[in-house]
């Protein structure tokens, strides 16, 4: 099994005719994942040709699920349209949509997570995420599907390259799903949500969770993992040498006086029965060590 | 981007949130004009982005204008908890009766926006929250709904505002959200939200902090930003669109990927403490598409701090592959040519390593070194910063 998206996955990709749209949809397509057409309002009719994939495009999500069936959505859609992309994804009901766009104004993303609250049949990723993967049955997003195979690591990540870079380092032991779940302030799906359906899903093993300054959602999960997961969790925290006051890349990663740190959060987690590691590479072993591989 | 005092009071009287008259000067020449204008007493603040100016000596009354010059020139200068005041703010005295708190903000925890406020405002209101929370009001507001007259009201019935000053009240929360959502701020606080003697209600300080998100909605936010108080190579690198954070260390780092370069920054420091204590000298991420220009564009920021004595290049191949990561190093070089002088220590991994690594020991360029790990690079890039 795997979390949230399996090989029967449909994904319609929204701004699919935008160059990154495009590049990822490709991408997409290579590794096996179903994509099953895309949205752009104003080009519905038209269809686009993509490694020999005739996909077609739809000016709403509601017409592309009526259409083609799809279950999930990733959004590529510039900032300044990706709310209203979201919103449109969320009124068809669409169950998961994975928003990959950087840079969202966080009143923007505010107002389409609560929006989903309201509607509560729509599951958001991101945003400011590298999406999904669950090797060798979906890959929903950007993160590349060529790192590592299927196994029993279930892993949860703010960032996108620490996700690269850890499943790179446990690439011989393989992962049932990876989730970025993106580094801005405000995102739809987190940490928790991640570790209980890892908790949850047969196939996974052990969990790998990654976190970064900036707000106390790792905090959050460190007290969820005590009272909720059984399964081994090792962690990994970002940014112990992080200045206060300034951001680190992501919009979320940002030390406010003595809230958000590192050690903060490391603190938590190790209170919480978590080994932590140092490195990525210390992160990587102390799964081995657990796991016995 | 947070904001000064007085860029704050300027956006809360354009969106009508009641403030008293108020001009800024940076000489005691200007004070003592901005002084006349105001009229009356005024007082004398300190435009510093950090707290405890008032115990700090930042704030201080005047009488006239001649006593407003005299207070703008022992405020100016100043090092407030290693900030320079380079600008005061001449405002209207006001007769206080009572001090109140209000503030709206992203709450990050419960993804929503938060009230928060009380009658017990001032100086202590961290102290208040921490002592006495139940004096401290925080109400969620759902971004979708938002807060109108009657909603405003039952938040600040909620707080427990006196019956006589409600209403007023009730109408600045009105305001105070107005100008939350129209600037796409992050926190909007009033602190202290003051009761004058004659029944007034007026925001007397203020904290705003905006959305640079949001840039794209609000061309006019850029003339806010103090590019005076900016570090040269942060403006530099802003210039260039590098996501780039001047630190107080010797190992320049290039990385891809936010959590990737945080995660590099902290093994180098690790390192660093085995070679008496070498540091990271910046925080710069290159992003999934790093081209020769971009590369170059920052190896040549890191190069112009003069505190580096090595770079560590950190790349982990995702979307971008290596053998193109590899590619733009070896261009960016030819580029800088003579400008190169420091040793760089590359590592690469992950999409098309292989290739990468071969473009890098082709090239042979003596400046640069490769490692195979993380760890081991980030070891050696301290070392040699060390030497």
């Amino acid at each position: 099994m795997s979390i949230f998206i399996n090989a029967d996955s449909k994904i319609i990709v929204q701004g699919m005719t935008g160059s990154e749209g495009t590049k990822h949809t490709r991408r997409m397509l290579a590794s096996g994942s179903k994509v099953v057409g895309g949205v752009t309002p104003g080009k519905g009719g038209q269809s686009v040709e993509i490694d020999g994939h005739n996909l077609p495009v739809f000016n709403t999500v509601g017409e592309a699920m009526a259409a083609t069936g799809a279950n999930v959505s990733v959004v590529f859609v510039p900032p300044k349209f990706a709310k209203a992309a979201v919103v449109d994804a969320i009124d068809a009901a669409m169950p998961l949509v994975v928003v990959i766009t950087e840079g969202i104004p966080v009143h923007d993303s505010a107002s389409f997570y609560a929006y989903s609250l309201t509607k509560g049949t729509t599951r958001i990723i991101g945003p400011n995420c590298p999406g999904l993967i669950s090797p060798g049955k979906s890959n929903v997003g950007i993160i590349p599907a060529n790192i590592t195979g299927a196994g029993p690591i279930g892993l949860v990540s703010k960032s996108g390259t620490l996700t690269y870079q850890m499943m790179f380092e446990l690439r011989d032991i393989g992962f049932s799903t990876a989730v970025g779940i993106g580094g801005d302030p405000v995102v739809g799906t987190t940490h928790i949500d991640c570790l209980r359906a890892f908790q949850d899903d047969p196939e996974t093993e052990a969990i790998v969770m990654i976190g970064e300054i900036g707000g106390d959602a790792e905090e959050r999960a460190a007290a969820f993992i005590a009272e909720y997961v059984t399964k081994p969790v090792v962690g990994y925290v970002a940014g112990f040498t992080a200045p206060e006051g300034k951001t680190m890349g992501h919009a979320g990663a940002i030390v406010s006086g003595s809230s958000g740190t590192a050690q903060g959060k490391k603190d938590a987690l190790e209170a919480a029965g978590v080994k932590v590691g140092q490195t990525p590479s210390e992160t990587a072993r102390l799964l081995r060590a657990i796991m016995g591989r | 981007m947070d904001l000064y005092e007085y860029q704050a009071r300027d956006l809360f009287e354009k969106h009508g949130v009641p403030v008293l008259p108020a001009a800024i000067a940076t000489t005691a020449d200007e004070a003592e004009a901005a002084a006349i204008k105001v009229g009356g007493k005024v007082v004398v603040k300190a435009q510093v982005k950090v707290g405890g100016r008032g115990k700090a000596g930042g704030v201080k009354l005047a009488v006239d204008p001649a006593d407003a010059r005299e207070k703008a020139s022992a405020i100016l200068g100043m090092d407030i908890k290693g900030h320079e005041v380079r600008t005061v703010m001449i405002a209207a005295a006001a007769p206080i009766e009572s001090e109140y708190y209000l503030a709206i903000l992203l709450d990050r925890s419960n993804r929503t926006f938060l009230v928060m406020a009380s009658v017990a405002g001032g100086m202590e209101i961290e102290e208040v929250a921490h002592t006495a929370p139940e004096k401290l009001a925080k109400i969620p507001v759902d971004s979708n709904v938002g807060i109108d007259l009657a909603r405003a009201t039952e938040i600040i019935a909620a707080a427990k505002f006196p019956a006589d000053v409600a209403d007023q009240v009730a109408a600045v929360l009105v305001k105070l959200w107005e100008t939350f959502v129209s600037e796409d701020a992050t926190l909007v606080e009033v602190n202290p939200l003051v009761k004058t003697s004659d029944g007034r209600i007026i925001a007397l300080d203020g904290k705003v902090t905006l959305d640079d998100n949001a840039g794209f909605r609000h061309p006019d936010h850029e003339a806010l930003v103090d590019q005076a108080a900016e570090n040269a190579l942060e403006a530099a690198a802003k210039a260039k669109n590098l996501n780039y954070v001047k630190l107080e260390g010797q190992v320049g780092i290039i990385g891809n990927g936010a959590g990737l370069v945080m995660s590099t920054l902290d093994v180098v420091a690790y390192a660093g403490e085995k070679f008496g204590g070498v540091r990271p000298a910046n925080f710069l991420d290159i992003g999934g598409g790093a081209s020769a220009q971009v590369m170059a564009d920052g190896l040549s920021i890191i190069l112009g701090d003069k505190d580096v004595k090595s770079v560590f290049v950190n790349v982990f191949g995702g979307i971008t592959a290596c053998d193109a990561v590899a590619n733009g190093i070896v261009q960016a070089l030819e580029l800088l040519g003579a400008q190169a002088t420091k040793p760089i220590v590359v590592r690469l991994d992950g999409n098309n390593v292989v290739e990468g690594r071969a473009i890098l020991t082709a090239a042979a360029h003596p400046l640069v070194e490769q490692l195979d790990t993380m760890d081991g690079a980030a070891n050696r890039a301290a070392e040699l910063a060390a030497k």
